[in-house]
């Protein structure tokens, strides 16, 4: 990935699979800060969804997410998928 | 649009009575006679005509829609297609547990044949099922391989909170001897070891989702439609058949 994928760069990316795999409107989307719950919280999110969603972050960002990084902390909110991404870019 | 049938072959080692009658969907292009009984030398022989394999699994599902209002429009446009259920899927009688990549092969050769088809457009990861030699697309192809990763990680999240611990390494392991359910779809061993075995996808020309101006429709929880998807798609692949063309085209090029 390139250098210059600043974190309001990863922002905006993630915010996009979030729109395409969940069908949120961009309305709800901009309204996304770090602490905005995701799994558990919306209800577009089920297991399926989780997988799709998952699977586009690591197509577009060009990361690969193992089974045991996927936990409760990894989809508690927003800026805690986004963090994981960003150190996976950085790494 | 007309519901028709097509001898699907048997599965290796059965004999060839055990030959199935499959569905499938055939749209005739516009302003032509139904597409089911081509005669030899007939126009409708030299006209292009699609095969369409369907997306697999859950992604068929989400996509059927979609799929079929593409044919749709490839109708509008003067293009025929048919979309063959897969042996196992859709209306099909046979269990898709008896199934693997190999049969689904054998039947869309068996089912490009029987319908003289002069295309395939591939859906997703229908792409590895393209027979060879027939020219045509791959709409967003997925490999198998990641069809598979894609369908445990579903399996493992739920799962999961189903308080049940089970890795996708262990899955795979119990899929590859005894076979697996995975998003509702029994799969059987052959199934599983040949979809985590391919990781390629593309030996025709792709048409990648961008193309279309939209996110896909296989993302979405909730199968859905989107004509002006559709219409798209519809448009490049006619547009691309003009360009194969070239005589007709450089004919009408050089005409006074």
């Amino acid at each position: 990935m390139p250098d210059d994928n600043t974190p309001d760069e990863t922002g905006r990316a993630l915010r996009a699979i979030l729109g395409d795999v969940l069908g949120l409107g961009e309305q709800q989307l901009a309204g996304f800060t770090d602490e905005t719950g995701l799994f558990g919280h919306l209800p577009e999110l089920d297991s399926m969804a989780v997988a799709g969603l998952l699977t586009e972050i690591e197509d577009r960002f060009g990361i690969v997410i193992e089974d045991d990084e996927v936990d409760g902390e990894l989809l508690e909110n927003f800026g805690a998928l986004r963090g994981f991404i960003e150190t996976r870019l950085r790494g | 649009m007309i519901l028709t049938t097509w001898p699907c072959p048997p599965a290796a080692g059965m004999p060839h009575t055990a030959e199935t009658s499959e569905m499938a969907l055939a749209f005739a292009a516009a302003g032509a006679p139904a597409p089911d009984s081509p005669a030899p030398g007939s126009p409708a022989r030299s006209a292009p005509r699609l095969l369409v394999l369907p997306a697999l699994f859950d992604e068929a599902n989400r996509l059927r829609r979609f799929t079929v209002s593409t044919m749709r429009r490839l109708a509008a446009l003067g293009i025929a297609s048919v979309l063959p259920d897969l042996p196992g899927c859709a209306e099909s009688l046979s269990p898709l547990e008896a199934q693997d990549l190999k049969r689904w092969r054998a039947a869309a050769v068996a089912a490009a044949d029987y319908f003289s088809v002069s295309h395939v457009l591939t859906i997703r990861a229908a792409a590895c099922l393209a027979p060879p030699g027939l020219p045509g697309w791959h709409y967003a192809p997925q490999a198998p391989s990641s069809q598979l990763r894609q369908l445990l990680r579903a399996r493992t999240l739920a799962s999961r909170e189903a308080g049940i611990a089970e890795g996708g390494e262990q899955l795979l392991a119990r899929g590859r001897a005894r076979g697996l359910s995975l998003a509702g779809y029994h799969l059987g061993p052959a199934m599983i070891s040949q979809l985590h075995a391919e990781a390629g996808t593309a030996t025709l020309p792709v048409i990648a989702q961008n193309a279309l101006g939209a996110p896909g429709l296989w993302l979405r929880a909730e199968p859905g439609e989107d004509a002006a998807q559709s219409a798209a798609l519809a448009a490049l692949i006619a547009e691309s058949l003009s360009a194969i063309a070239p005589v007709a085209a450089l004919l009408t090029r050089v005409a006074p």
